[in-house]
């Protein structure tokens, strides 16, 4: 630990590959310390972890918070259409959860079930037709009119790109990491 | 042109009540002269007070009607201008021929009347999410900028005199910064008018109409410490004044906040209990709101500040509270309020501004007025966004910048304001209240004329009216999580980690004490978006229907040979793109799972369903009719409509009836049995709800639990009408989940029927009825009566007609203790969790047996009582469009052809949600149309 800021060249490669300031870097590396008690990683306490990362160093930690910095101004076109991309690759995993390239109806019902646990009054039922309709509307939008033997088998990245378009993620997947200190104890 | 003969209209208005005012001069002397009795007596001035105001009010109604006749105009001008040269020149004529200035914005009616429909209208539809996802820029330039346009103002204006170019004034510094202040602000009335024809983009358009909510406590604050510091002159205004004006600005907009609150608290409160009082619920809305405007007022705290935040805080519980229609009531009356007031406002503007004793001229205060709000209201922005975008996520662009710089409209509040004053301490009050008229008229009327073109041409963002999506919907959830998770990690507390504690917090406490319970569940806005696209394909179905010249392939019953429509050729995919569209026709193709795709089609049918019915009750022969006058107060009446369905239904029902007596009238006694066996349980179901350990078979928790839980529902969903079957839904679903798990556990018995229709009832006896009716499928109907039933239907062709000598037959086929299968059925049906395929036709044809036999149960009650309840009126009319609908159903599935599907309540169809084992044949009837 402590490596990874210590060293001024290394902290200016971490920000150079991620986009952070120093500041941020330092500030993120504080909090980083306090969740892994001081530790070099931090541990996946969970024990059921099938294709989870048993534990992540900082770099890991750095890297996964990047993916919600927010734009910047002197972004270009290209840069702007590769950071797009970049975050809802990262999204497209956490639907993805075997990894097969493709958010299956089961995958996304998972999903939609988790999303609308917070309200025990819902049925899994309705959460699963909502799973169904949004993926109806995928087919739709990726596919468009599908012969009558066609079978949509999941959402590709490609099709999860085109169901983005018109929609700004930028303004959505972002965090606004401080370079001050804010007030690092919330649990 | 038009525009010429509409105000030819209104100047004939104008000159009635001044016609009548004059004529009115002359009336006390003759009411003295005449001693004897009048028979008809002219009391002009009895009435003169509202009847002047109601002419008012319909004159400026009537001229909006005028402005709209031409869209050229109104695409052009904003209404506000237009509505302001009307007011000028009405407040000509009106001069012309009293020369009295009689009509005049006072500021007592403008802030008491109309100005909080107005900023109560803004806050219950306020976007609330966007408005506190940019709060702390719309705080910034409604305090600080307010602050800086009024201090800024003030001061190079007093600069400016000093120098002497305006002459002399006999104003000192003070009188300088209060006016500064009132003219400062932006004002919610203008800019609302004017940006909303605008539609620039929605962060643009918060922020600026944010601004110019929460300015009103600065204003207020502004206004009244300059006010009092006049008042006690310069000499006297020490620091430990300043200080209190500093401490009064807090005080008065945290405690107009507060107050808001409040009473939203309240509002949200006792909208959960009016349930027996529908038709006043939505009065509770705005009398409670306008109560915390005075409250307000009276604390002399930021009335607007309390009226808004009390639309904000409640809309979320309020709206979940009261019914549909009351809450179509409230949207429509608000804005029916706000935009009344508005347009009052606005010619009220324009009539005060004729009348020569308030106008003082002094070209170089006012141009310099005009000059410094410009200059600083840009500069203002410019720096503070410049501020901003140092902590704004989406920066704010020079576009934006320059929008917000121009909106920045003054209106009728600092007229208002203005005209408040008292002359007697500031001597220059005519100056100000010109010069207050000339900016507001200025900015109003030449800055709303070209903003449009100046956001066109800029290229601002505007706001795109996309269809909601699902996925949109689900990923900005899943954003919301992940982002609030990030922030957590990350260890920072921003707006999402806030938001997050926030819903929490709503979640447990807030929503349980304020939302009623039925509220609470069918309460998220994922399930909202979902029910609108299901509604908006719906009636996309029926437009479509209607389309193709006539809503007879809804109407045919049977199936496709009868459908004068050609389905066959391929829809146009203009009118079907969304998604149910592509459940209908790609739901095979595409592969799901049919089990769970069926809950979704059902429900879309659902919807389908009422909008079906509601569409075609407007093409419905409409005959002629003594109807009964009807009249309570306390009840909406059924509409001509509803009477007509009845009327219709009724003939037909009638007319078959009277063969069908004739012939099996054993059959019938033996359906009265039925009925009245049914009857008791109902009866018996109450006793034992009232009694909870009385006659219930098993003692253990659970059932004494779902009990009390039912009770609850009962009592919450009692009034439950065809828009709020959503709720009523959900109520069934949960009482079919406990059901099920009794129903498995408890031996047969008498007494269990009981308890199972207990757990079962939903809402009401019929329904009740109607259930244990269509949940059975009945597997005793003799498929047999396939043929007659097609043919019977086939020859159908009033909407009324429902055959039912297939029905006849069947009953005639029927054992007479129907009654003790029944429930063996229903005991089937439930615990079976598929049907094979083969299975799925006969249930269905059997299931649209027990619909006939539904309706003919309805009818046989009202052969007994004329239709005494409204409920069972009800009844009658989910059961007829239902049917039609169902029909309509069947022709829309093409692979269904020969499988009509079963039919159900709409109430019952509800139960979309149910867990699989309520629902037999529909899911068996899917599966094996995939097969196809």
């Amino acid at each position: 630990m402590g490596s990874a800021h210590s060293v001024p060249a290394e902290m200016r490669e971490l920000a150079d590959r991620t986009g952070f300031t120093s500041e941020q870097i330092e500030h993120l590396h504080r909090r980083f310390k306090q969740l892994s008690r001081d530790q070099l990683t931090i541990r996946n306490l969970r024990p059921e972890s099938d294709g989870l990362a048993d534990e992540i160093n900082f770099e890991d930690f750095l890297t996964i918070m990047s993916y919600f910095r927010p734009i910047e101004m002197n972004m270009d076109e290209e840069q702007l259409d590769r950071f797009r991309k970049e975050k809802l690759k990262f999204l497209f995993h956490m639907y993805d959860s075997d990894h097969d390239g493709k958010i299956t109806l089961q995958e996304y019902r998972n999903v939609v079930e988790e999303l609308l646990s917070g309200n025990p009054h819902l049925e899994k039922e309705s959460a699963r037709s909502i799973a169904d309709g949004a993926m109806m509307e995928a087919a739709s939008i990726c596919v468009g009119q599908m012969g009558p033997d066609q079978v949509y088998e999941g959402i590709t990245f490609e099709d999860f790109l085109k169901m983005w378009q018109g929609i700004d993620i930028e303004t959505k997947m972002h965090v606004r990491f401080l370079n001050m200190e804010t007030i690092a104890h919330c649990y | 042109m038009r525009q010429v003969s509409g105000v030819g209209l209104l100047l004939g208005l104008m000159a009635l009540p001044a016609a009548l005012g004059q004529r009115s001069s002359g009336s006390p002397i003759n009411s003295n002269q005449t001693q004897s009795f009048a028979i008809v007596s002219f009391k002009w001035e009895h009435v003169k007070e509202p009847y002047i105001i109601t002419l008012w009010i319909l004159v400026a109604s009537l001229a909006k009607i005028v402005f709209h006749l031409s869209s050229k105009v109104t695409r052009v001008v904003p209404e506000s201008a237009l509505l302001i040269v009307l007011g000028l020149l009405l407040g000509g004529i009106v001069w012309a021929a009293d020369h009295i200035a009689s009509f005049t914005l006072t500021p007592n009616v403008f802030f008491f009347y109309l100005l909080p429909p107005i900023v109560l209208d803004a806050g219950y539809f306020m976007p609330n999410r966007l408005f506190f996802g940019n709060l702390g820029s719309i705080l910034l330039y409604a305090v600080i900028g307010t602050i800086w346009n009024a201090a800024t103002t003030g001061l190079s204006l007093y600069g400016v005199y000093q120098t002497g170019i305006m002459g002399h004034l006999n104003s000192g510094l003070l009188d300088f910064l209060l006016f500064g202040s009132l003219i400062a602000a932006v004002d919610p009335v203008a800019v609302l008018a004017v940006f909303e024809e605008v539609h620039v983009n929605e962060v643009l358009f918060i922020i600026v109409f944010g601004e110019s909510l929460l300015n009103d406590a600065v204003t207020v604050v502004l206004y009244n410490v300059f006010e009092s510091f006049v008042t006690i002159s310069q000499e006297n205004v020490t620091g430990i004044e300043c200080v209190k004006g500093i401490v009064s600005f807090f005080v008065v907009s945290l405690g107009g906040t507060l107050v808001g609150v409040f009473f939203a608290f309240l509002l949200s409160l006792v909208s959960r209990f009016t349930k027996h009082v529908r038709i006043i619920e939505p009065g509770f809305v705005f009398i409670i709101s306008y109560l915390s405007y005075l409250t307000a007022e009276m604390l002399s705290l930021s009335a607007i500040l309390a009226i808004t935040f009390c639309g904000i805080c409640c809309q979320k519980y309020v709206k979940a509270n009261i019914s549909e229609q009351s809450s179509t009531t409230v949207r429509y009356t608000m804005k029916m309020l706000a935009s009344g007031a508005e347009t009052i406002i606005f010619m009220f503007l324009g009539i005060s501004a004729v009348d020569p004793d308030i106008w003082t001229w002094n070209t170089a205060f006012i141009l310099l007025t005009l000059v410094f709000i410009s200059v600083y209201r840009v500069i203002g922005v410019v720096l503070q966004t410049w501020i901003l975008n140092h902590y704004r996520m989406v920066q704010l662009e020079i576009i934006d910048q320059v929008v917000m710089s121009y909106g920045g409209l003054r209106g009728a509040v600092a007229f208002a304001l203005v005209a408040l004053l008292d002359d007697e301490k500031v001597r220059d009050k005519n100056l100000f209240v010109s010069t207050t008229i000339i900016v507001v008229f200025f900015t109003v009327i030449f800055q709303g004329l070209t903003i449009k073109p100046l956001v066109q041409w800029l290229k601002v963002k505007k706001t795109e009216h996309r269809e909601p999506k699902l996925n949109e919907k689900l990923h900005g959830r899943a954003f919301d999580h992940i982002l609030s998770a990030i922030e957590d990690i990350s260890g920072q507390i921003g707006h999402n980690y806030l938001r997050d504690k926030w819903s929490n917090f709503d979640r447990k406490f807030l929503s349980k004490v304020l939302m009623r319970r039925s509220a609470q569940k069918s309460r998220d806005q994922i399930l909202n978006v979902f029910h609108e696209l299901n509604l908006k394909d719906a009636i996309s179905y029926v437009a479509e229907g209607e389309r193709r010249g006539s809503l007879a392939f809804i109407r045919s019953p049977s199936t496709d040979n009868m459908v004068n429509v050609d389905f066959s050729t391929p829809l146009p995919s203009t009118v079907e793109s969304s998604v149910s569209y592509l459940l209908r026709e790609k739901a095979g193709p595409v592969c799901l799972d049919m089990q769970a795709l069926e809950q979704r089609r059902k429900s879309i049918r659902d919807t389908e369903d009422t909008v079906t019915h509601h569409t075609l009750q407007q093409y419905l022969y409409k005959p002629r009719q003594e109807h009964k006058h009807l009249y309570s107060r306390h009840e909406i009446m059924h509409s001509e409509d509803d009477k007509q369905d009845k009327e219709i239904f009724h003939r037909t029902m009638r007319k078959r009836l009277e063969s069908f007596k004739s012939t099996k009238l054993g059959i019938n006694r033996s359906k009265k049995l039925n009925k009245i066996h049914k009857r008791d349980r109902g009866q018996k179901r109450r006793n034992s709800s009232v009694i909870p350990n009385g006659k219930i078979p098993s003692e253990n928790p659970l059932q004494d639990f779902t009990l009390k839980e039912k009770d609850l529902e009962f009592s919450e969903s009692e009034e439950n009408n065809d828009y709020e079957t959503l709720h009523l839904g959900k109520g069934v679903d949960f009482l079919a989940n406990v059901t099920k798990q009794n129903f498995t556990d408890t031996p047969n018995g008498d007494m269990d029927h009981d308890v199972e229709m207990t757990e079962y009832s939903s809402s009401d006896d019929q329904l009740n009825q109607n259930q244990s009716v269509s949940m059975t499928p009945l597997h005793f109907f003799p498929s047999c009566l396939q043929m007659p039933w097609t043919q019977n239907y086939s020859s159908l062709e009033n909407r009324g007609n429902i055959s039912l000598s297939s029905v006849s037959e069947y009953i005639a086929s029927c054992d007479p203790n129907v009654p003790d299968l029944f429930w063996e059925a229903d005991t089937d049906t439930n615990n079976k969790e598929t049907a094979n395929s083969g299975y799925g036709s006969e249930v269905s044809y059997k299931s649209e047996n027990s619909q006939e036999e539904n309706s003919l149960l309805i009818f046989e009650g009202l052969e007994d009582s004329y239709m005494k309840e409204p409920q069972e009126k009800k009844m009658l009319l989910d059961v007829q469009g239902n049917y039609r609908s169902a029909a309509a159903r069947r022709v829309q599935s093409r692979r269904s052809f020969h499988r009509p599907k079963p039919l159900q309540h709409p109430k019952l169809q509800k139960l979309a949600s149910l867990p699989a084992s309520c629902h037999v044949p529909p899911h068996s009837l899917e599966q094996e149309e995939t097969q196809l």
